[in-house]
C-alpha cells in the first residue's frame, strides 16, 4: 500500500512541474518573448546571484574554520608532529588566501560583466606578460611549498635511532596486537604458518630473540619523550595503523614489515589537563549524556585516550579496529612493563597449570 | 563515411515520398538500437550515463542517512534493500560498504568516465571538426554496447546472495581477493572485474577512435592549432586512457588469476579463516602501483574533458575568444604527460621507500603550475566580457569555482609530510570530490544544457536549469566543504559510523549537516531529470545556431541527418575564437567564414 502511495506520489509531482512549465512558456509567449531566450533581466539576476554567492561562500568557509577548530584534534602530542602542524598551517593559509582572491576575481568578473544589450565584449586573446607572470608566481609558491614539504618528510622519515624502543604493531581483522622487544630489544622471528590459536602472531619458539617478547592487546603503553620504532604486520589484508594525535601512519601490508618511528612528547595524564582537551571532552561527554538519556542507559563520562585506529578498508568491522594508547612517563612504563609475563613465561606458566589440572 | 552517403541520406530526408525504397536502412533497430551514427550513440551514451548517474546519487543518499543518524531507522532503506540488507530500516554494514564501493565504481567510470567522454566526444568530435562520422561507426557501437553490458553488470551485483563488491572503488588486494574476509570479495567482486574488464574494452574501442579520427578526419582547414579546445581537450584525454587503461586490465587478470586460480601475484604469507593459504612471494603493493597507475590518469580523463567543454561555453557565453588558447593546449599537454609519472602520491602510506615518496611529491605538486594556468585563462576570459547567462554558462562557471578549491587541498595531499595524518581521512573525500567529482558533474551539466539543442533540437528550461544549478552548486560546497574539518578532526573514510569512538562524538551534527545538504542535492537532480526528458519531447524547438557560436557543429541543418552536412563538408578558415572581433558587424565569426583582407587568424586584430 505505502509503495502504491509513493509510486502515485512520484507521479503526481511530475505532472505538477510539467504544468508549472506550461504555465512558465505560456507566460513568457504572451509576454512575446521565447521562452528559451536569455534576457538582460535574466543575466542581471543571475550575476546578482553570482556577487551574493561570492560573499556566501567566504562566510561560509570562513565560518567553518572557526566553528570547526574547537572540533579538531589537539596539539600533537609527538615531537614530528608539531612541524607537521606549523607545515600544515603554513600552507592552509597560502591555499586560504589563493582560494580567497580566485574566488573574488571569479565571482566579481561575473558580477560585473553581465550581458547588456549594445555593449561589445573586448577582444583580447592572449597577453603574454601576463600569462608570464602568472606562471612563474605559482612556480615559486610551489617551490617553497615541496622545499618546506620535502625537509620535513626526510626528518620525518629517516633511519630511527638505534637506542629506540621496538615495538611491532600485528593487525588482524578487526583487532590489534602488540609485542614488545623485551629486554634484548630485538623480536623474535614469526612465521603466519605457526599461527594457532594460543599462538597469534605465528611467534616462532626455536628464535632465542622472542623467548623474552611480551604480547599484550588491547591498550598499550609507551613511555614518554622516548623515540619508538613501530614495526607492522599484518596477518590477512591491508590495515593502516593511524595515531591520529601523533601525526603518525603507516598501512601494514601482509607479506612485509613496514616501519615508522615517532617520540611521544605529553603523558596521557598531561594530556587530560591541556584547557583545549578538557572543553572539547566536557562537550563529548555532555552529548554522550544528552544521548544516554534519551535512549534510557546510563552513561559513565569517557575521559580523554590516545587512540590507534584502523585507517585501510579491512572488511566490515573496519569502522571499529581500534587499541587505546597510554603515554606514561618513564617510571610508570616501566612499572607496567614489569607486570607484563614474556609470552613463553606465560605460555609456560599456563601449561603448568593444564598440566597440573590434570 | 564517404561523401557520397551522406547526399545520399540527405536526400532521402528531403523528399519524403521516395523515403520508402530506403526504409531498411532506417528501421528501428539500425536507427535507434545498433546505431553507427556518432550523434545516436552519444545519446545513448548520455542516457545510460543519467540514469547511472541517478542511481549512483541514490546509493550515496542511502549511506549519508546512516552516516548522520546511524542506527536510526528508515523506511526508505527497508524498502529499497529488504530485510537482508535493511532490516528494520537499518543498513547492514557489509551493505554500507558495498553502497560506498559501487557508489565510487559507478561515478568514477559510468558516469565520468564512459558517460562524460562517451558522450561528448562522440557528438562533438564529428561535429567540431567537420567530419561525417567517426572513423569507425562499427567500433563506436561497439564501445556503447560494452558499456552497456558492463554498466548492467555492475547493477545486477545488488541482485545476488552475497551482494556486490564491497573493498572500497580501488578494491585492493588481499580484501579483494580473499571471499573469507568480507561477503563483497565473493560472486559480487567477479562481477566487479568481469564489468571492469568489459568497461576496458568500451573504454579502448571508444579512445582509438577518437584519437584516428581527430588525426584523420579534418576537415579543409581545420589545421591542430584550429581545432577548439573541447576537441584538444578529449583528444588528450583518449592519449591517456589508450596509454592507462590498458595496465588496469593487467591489474584485473592478476586479480582474477588470484582470486580463481590459485596464483599469488599479490598474496604473501596470509592466514584468515583459520588457515594459512599456500600462496607466499606475492605483493598487494604491485597492485596499487598498477591500479593508480590508470588511476591517477584516471582523474584527468574524468576531468580534462569537463575542462573542454567548459572552455567553449565560457568563450561562447562572454562573447569573447577564450583567454590563452596556445598556452590551454600546453596545459592540457603538460597535464596529460605529468599525470603519468604522479601516482605515487596515493602510495606515501604504504611503506613505499621515502625517497621515491619526495620524487612524486615534486612531480605532483608541478601540476598544480599548468592547472592554475587554466584557471587564470578562465577567470579572464569573463574580465571585459558580456556575459550570457545561459544555465550551461552558471554551470561553467560553478566548475571554475570548485576546481580552483578541490584542487587547493591537493596541496595538502600532495605533500608527502602532511599526507601522514591526512591520508585516508574525510579530508581526501572531500578533496577529490570537489576537484573532479562536482567539477566534473558540473561540466557535465554545462555541455548537457549548451549541446541539448544539438542533440535533442529542442531547448532545455532555462528557470528549472537555474534552479538546477544554484541548488546544485549550493549543496555541493554544503555537502563538501565541511567534509575536510572532519578529516582534520582524524575520521576516516569508509566508516559505518563513527559512534565506536568517543573522540568522533563531537562531530555528529558536521554529519546531519552535510547530509541535509545531500537531500538537497538529490531533490534538485529530480528538478534536472525531469527537465531532461521533458524538454526532449516537449521544449521549444531550437534554431541552427541559438548561442551565436563559431564552431562547426552549428553549421549542420536541425534535423540529425546521415553524414551530418548535406552537402560538400564545410572548410574551416579560422580559429575558432573569433568573438566581439573588432570591425564585424556581428558579435560572431564562424569558422567557415573566409578570413577578410589583411586579417590576421588566431586572436590577432
Amino acid at each position: 500500500m505505502i509503495k502504491f502511495l509513493v509510486y502515485i506520489a512520484i507521479i503526481l509531482t511530475a505532472l505538477a512541474i510539467g504544468y508549472l512549465v506550461r504555465v512558465f512558456e505560456l507566460a513568457s509567449s504572451l509576454k512575446g518573448t521565447k521562452p528559451e531566450e536569455i534576457t538582460e533581466k535574466d543575466n542581471k539576476l543571475q550575476a546578482k546571484l553570482m556577487l551574493l554567492f561570492l560573499i556566501v561562500l567566504l562566510g561560509f568557509t570562513f565560518w567553518n574554520l572557526i566553528e570547526y577548530a574547537p572540533k579538531l584534534l589537539p596539539v600533537s602530542a609527538s615531537e614530528h608532529g608539531v612541524e607537521i602542524d606549523w607545515l600544515f598551517n603554513f600552507n592552509m593559509i597560502i591555499i586560504y588566501i589563493v582560494f580567497a582572491i580566485t574566488q573574488i576575481f571569479l565571482f566579481f568578473f561575473a558580477f560585473k560583466y553581465y550581458g547588456r544589450k549594445g555593449r561589445v565584449a573586448t577582444f583580447i586573446a592572449h597577453d603574454n606578460k601576463l600569462e608570464m607572470i602568472w606562471t612563474v608566481i605559482p612556480a615559486i609558491v610551489l617551490a617553497v611549498i615541496i622545499i618546506f614539504g620535502l625537509r620535513s618528510w626526510n626528518k620525518i622519515t629517516s633511519d630511527a635511532n638505534p637506542n629506540s624502543t621496538i615495538v611491532e604493531l600485528y593487525a588482524k581483522q578487526f583487532d590489534w596486537t602488540a609485542r614488545y622487544a623485551g629486554a634484548d630489544n630485538k623480536l623474535g622471528k614469526a612465521n603466519y604458518r605457526l599461527i594457532t590459536a594460543t599462538n597469534d602472531l605465528g611467534m616462532d619458539s626455536t628464535s632465542a630473540e622472542g623467548m623474552d617478547d611480551i604480547v599484550v592487546k588491547n591498550e598499550i603503553h609507551i613511555p614518554v619523550g622516548k623515540e619508538i620504532e613501530f614495526k607492522f604486520r599484518s596477518r590477512d589484508v591491508i590495515h593502516s595503523a593511524f595515531f591520529p594525535h601523533f601525526r603518525a601512519q603507516m598501512n601494514c601490508v601482509p607479506g612485509m614489515t613496514t616501519m615508522f618511528h615517532f617520540t611521544p612528547t605529553i603523558t596521557t595524564a598531561d594530556m587530560r589537563k591541556d584547557p583545549f582537551v578538557v572543553k572539547q571532552m566536557a562537550e563529548i561527554n555532555k552529548l554522550r549524556q544528552e544521548k544516554a538519556k534519551k535512549e534510557g542507559r546510563v552513561e559513565k563520562p569517557v575521559e580523554f585516550d590516545y587512540i590507534l585506529l584502523c585507517n585501510k578498508i579491512c572488511g566490515n568491522s573496519h569502522y571499529n579496529m581500534q587499541m587505546t594508547v597510554i603515554v606514561d612517563t618513564e617510571a610508570d612504563y616501566k612499572k607496567w612493563l614489569a607486570g607484563k609475563p614474556a609470552f613463553y613465561a606465560k605460555a609456560a606458566a599456563s601449561k603448568t597449570v593444564i598440566a597440573e589440572n590434570k | 563515411m564517404s561523401d557520397n552517403h551522406g547526399q545520399h541520406d540527405s536526400h532521402a530526408h528531403d523528399s519524403h515520398g521516395q523515403h520508402d525504397e530506403h526504409h531498411h536502412e532506417e528501421s528501428f533497430v539500425s536507427k535507434y538500437i545498433f546505431s553507427m551514427d556518432h550523434k545516436t550513440i552519444s545519446r545513448q551514451f548520455l542516457i545510460t550515463a543519467v540514469i547511472m548517474a541517478f542511481l549512483a546519487m541514490m546509493m550515496s543518499f542511502l549511506f549519508r542517512l546512516q552516516l548522520a543518524w546511524p542506527g536510526e531507522k528508515f523506511a526508505i532503506i527497508n524498502f529499497l534493500l529488504g530485510d537482508k540488507w535493511g532490516k528494520d530500516g537499518i543498513l547492514e554494514p557489509g551493505m554500507y560498504m558495498a553502497l560506498v564501493t559501487i557508489h565510487g565504481t559507478v561515478m568514477v567510470f559510468m558516469v565520468l568516465t564512459g558517460g562524460l567522454s562517451g558522450t561528448f566526444s562522440n557528438l562533438l568530435i564529428p561535429y567540431q571538426i567537420g567530419a561525417r562520422d567517426m572513423a569507425s561507426g562499427f567500433m563506436n557501437m561497439l564501445s556503447y554496447w560494452f558499456f552497456f553490458l558492463s554498466s548492467l553488470i555492475m547493477i545486477a551485483a545488488f541482485f545476488i546472495e552475497t551482494g556486490p563488491a564491497s573493498g572500497g572503488w580501488t578494491v585492493y588486494p588481499p580484501l579483494s581477493a580473499l571471499p573469507q574476509a568480507m561477503d563483497g570479495s565473493k560472486l559480487g567482486m567477479t562481477f566487479w572485474l568481469v564489468s571492469m574488464s568489459l568497461f576496458i574494452v568500451s573504454s579502448l574501442l571508444g579512445g582509438l577512435n577518437y584519437i584516428v579520427t581527430v588525426l584523420n578526419l579534418r576537415t579543409k582547414g581545420m589545421s591542430m592549432t584550429r581545432l577548439p579546445l573541447t576537441i584538444w581537450a578529449f583528444f588528450i584525454t583518449a592519449v591517456l586512457g589508450v596509454l592507462s587503461f590498458p595496465v588496469l586490465l593487467s591489474a584485473a587478470l592478476l586479480l582474477i588469476f588470484d582470486r580463481s586460480f590459485g596464483t599469488s601475484f599479490y598474496l604473501s604469507d596470509i592466514y584468515i579463516g583459520g588457515q594459512a593459504l599456500e600462496q607466499t612471494g606475492g605483493s598487494p603493493i604491485l597492485y596499487e602501483h598498477l591500479f593508480w597507475f590508470l588511476g591517477h590518469p584516471e582523474v584527468y580523463i574524468i576531468i580534462l574533458p569537463a575542462l573542454g567543454l567548459t572552455s567553449e561555453i565560457i568563450s561562447v557565453n562572454s562573447r569573447k575568444p577564450i583567454f590563452g588558447y596556445r598556452a590551454m593546449i600546453g596545459s592540457i599537454m603538460a597535464i596529460g604527460f605529468l599525470s603519468f609519472i604522479v601516482w605515487g602520491h596515493h602510495m606515501y602510506m604504504t611503506g613505499m621507500n621515502p625517497f621515491l615518496g619526495s620524487v612524486f611529491v615534486f612531480t605532483t605538486l608541478l601540476i598544480a603550475i599548468p592547472s592554475a594556468v587554466k584557471a587564470f585563462n578562465y577567470i579572464t576570459t569573463l574580465w571585459k566580457g558580456n556575459i550570457r547567462y545561459t544555465p550551461a554558462m552558471l554551470f561553467a562557471i560553478g566548475l571554475v569555482s570548485t576546481f580552483i578549491s578541490g584542487g587547493l587541498t591537493g596541496i595538502i595531499l600532495a605533500d608527502s609530510a602532511l599526507d601522514i595524518n591526512v591520508h585516508d581521512t574525510y579530508f581526501v573525500v572531500a578533496h577529490f570530490h570537489i576537484v573532479m567529482g562536482v567539477s566534473a558533474i558540473l561540466g557535465m551539466c554545462a555541455g548537457v544544457y549548451h549541446w541539448f539543442p544539438k542533440m535533442f533540437l529542442r531547448h532545455m528550461n532555462k528557470k528549472l536549469g537555474y534552479i538546477h544549478f544554484w541548488g546544485t552548486f549550493i549543496s555541493a560546497y554544503g555537502v563538501f566543504f565541511p567534509m575536510h574539518f572532519l578529516g582534520l578532526a582524524g575520521v576516516p573514510r569508509r566508516y559505518y559510523s563513527n559512534s565506536a569512538f568517543p573522540m568522533f562524538d563531537n562531530l555528529v551534527d558536521i554529519n546531519v549537516f552535510i547530509t541535509s545538504f545531500a537531500i538537497l542535492a538529490a531533490l534538485v537532480q529530480i528538478v534536472f531529470l525531469f527537465n531532461f526528458f521533458y524538454s526532449m519531447f516537449r521544449g521549444p524547438k531550437s534554431e541552427q545556431n541559438p548561442w551565436g557560436a563559431n564552431t562547426l557543429e552549428w553549421t549542420t541543418p536541425m534535423a540529425h541527418t546521415h553524414g551530418n552536412w548535406p552537402g560538400a563538408l564545410p572548410t574551416v578558415h579560422r580559429w575558432p575564437y573569433d568573438y566581439s572581433k573588432p570591425g564585424k558587424d556581428q558579435d560572431f565569426v564562424p569558422q567557415t567564414v573566409p578570413l577578410a583582407e589583411g586579417e590576421i587568424d588566431g586572436g590577432g586584430h
